[in-house]
């Protein structure tokens, strides 16, 4: 017999809360990175406008958190389940916050001709796009070689950030005419990063939500926090 | 387990004539902490908590195999003095169970049976009690009526007055704050929180949260095996046990 039948509903529609919220805020990096390549403003006007319904989710799943500690007081996995959502909505919200940032570059840049396609940027965005999904799906099935994947496609990102970094740097030294599109790429670039580690952040809550074990495990946050 | 251990059982069965009430308990309870010992209705968790002061040897057809220890010692051994042992542990009840006697009389009654108020003054040793159990400040201008008078949360610190009064090392609580409204309750869990520096707590609860706010250690006993026993944070946070798991979330009981 199921003794708590309406905790169990609650707590599952909150799961699905973050999952719809999770591909929502999907969609707008997807919106936001073909709004600055194919330089359509009126897309990335949309993405703008995403953001106040991703913040309407952020919030109303919050709510929802702390109605079930304070009414149902939830215990040992149902309570990791809830502080993983209560945390996630947090990396995932940012990520709609840095969609936003590069849907309003690619208005800025919606005159101009790039000078060189983008294409280590669209390559970062495919894999923060797929860490993304991933993260949302292990969430789900509580999967935890997938959590590890995505931690480790962080790297991924991380190193197509450098090589970027050092080409577009490469490039403002050589032609101080192209220091404008450039310093607007390493923006986008740097948002991608930043999503990259959000999710990972995600990732890594979903570890604890199955384990109740908090670790670093992308390796790039390893190296970091032992330093 | 950190620190010395106050309370042990080793392979513990407990029998009510044909019936295995407690099935092999092994337990280390550690001194001047307060260890909360879960279970549903039925489990033998009142049963485990009266092992410490032998409160089952009354009960027909009641039999100890294996070992019970208190500071290492044996207590169901031959040559232990059954009344010293239980003012060396105390216990409070569910229900408060002050005497139909005055506020006094009912924190004065252990120490007069004990002689231990020869050479003290008995009314410093009865203050003194019931500030341990944050009850004089409400009494003290009262000491002479009856306790029947008190509410039932006075009542409950009174009997825990009681209990302190004979200078005990361990206190039993069965489920001390379970007939009380929910101020008196946490009143309760508060002085506990005091009590620990002096006393080894052991309190059987039916109320999960209770135990999560008030003990150090957990143990969840089902069908009178002690199925986990971990420090609380880890019982509450990620149980090892799929039964706790399934017990603490309320998937049974």
């Amino acid at each position: 017999m199921e003794v708590r039948r309406s905790f169990e509903i609650q707590l599952q529609n909150l799961q699905e809360n973050l999952i719809e919220m999770g591909h929502f805020v999907r969609r707008m990096l997807q919106k936001a990175m073909q709004a600055l390549v194919e330089q359509d403003t009126a897309l990335a006007e949309e993405v703008i406008a995403d953001d106040d319904v991703a913040d309407a989710m952020d919030i109303n799943i919050e709510t929802k958190c702390m109605r079930l500690i304070a009414l149902q007081q939830p215990m040992a996995k149902d309570l990791r389940v809830v502080g993983t959502v209560i945390k996630a909505i947090a990396d995932i919200e940012r990520i709609g916050d840095y969609s936003v940032d590069i849907a309003k570059i690619a208005i800025r840049l919606s005159e101009e001709k790039y000078f060189k396609p983008l294409e280590i940027i669209s390559k970062m965005a495919a894999t923060v796009d797929t860490m993304i999904d991933e993260t949302l799906k292990a969430f789900l099935e509580r999967d935890l070689p997938l959590v590890q994947k995505v931690c480790n496609e962080d790297d991924e990102v991380d190193h197509l950030y450098k090589n970027l970094f050092d080409e577009l740097l490469d490039y403002m030294r050589k032609d101080p005419e192209l220091v404008y599109q450039s310093t607007y790429f390493l923006f986008v670039a740097r948002y991608l990063e930043r999503c990259a580690d959000h999710i990972v952040n995600v990732a890594e809550r979903v570890h604890y939500m199955v384990t109740g074990q908090l670790l670093q495990l992308a390796p790039s946050h390893r190296s970091t926090s032992e330093e | 387990m950190e620190g010395p251990i106050k309370l042990e059982t080793q392979n513990v069965n407990f029998y009510f004539g044909d019936n295995l009430v407690l099935k092999n308990i092994s337990i280390r309870i550690p001194s001047n902490r307060i260890t909360a010992i879960i279970g549903p209705s039925g489990c033998g968790k009142s049963t485990f908590l009266r092992l410490f002061n032998r409160m089952n040897d009354v009960l027909e057809g009641a039999r100890v195999e294996g070992k019970v220890l208190i500071d290492g010692v044996d207590i169901y051994n031959s040559n232990i003095d059954v009344a010293m042992l239980r003012r060396k542990v105390g216990m409070v009840f569910q229900k408060p169970n002050p005497f139909p006697t005055s506020i006094f009389d009912n924190v004065a009654y252990g120490p007069r049976i004990h002689g231990l108020h020869k050479g003290k003054d008995l009314r410093e040793i009865v203050e003194n009690a019931l500030r341990q159990a944050a009850l004089w400040d409400e009494v003290k201008d009262k000491l002479h009526r009856s306790a029947l008078e008190l509410s039932g949360g006075q009542q409950q610190r009174l009997c825990i007055a009681r209990c302190l009064a004979v200078e005990p090392e361990v206190l039993l609580m069965d489920e001390p704050a379970s007939a009380l409204d929910p101020i008196s309750t946490l009143k309760i869990e508060e002085l506990m929180q005091g009590l620990k520096e002096r006393y080894t707590i052991v309190i059987v609860t039916h109320n999960m949260q209770e135990a999560a706010r008030v003990s150090d250690y957990t143990g969840f006993i089902y069908k009178g095996e002690l199925v986990e026993f971990a420090p609380t944070v880890d019982i509450f946070e990620h149980p090892q046990n799929k039964l706790t798991e399934d017990y603490i979330t309320g998937r049974f009981g």
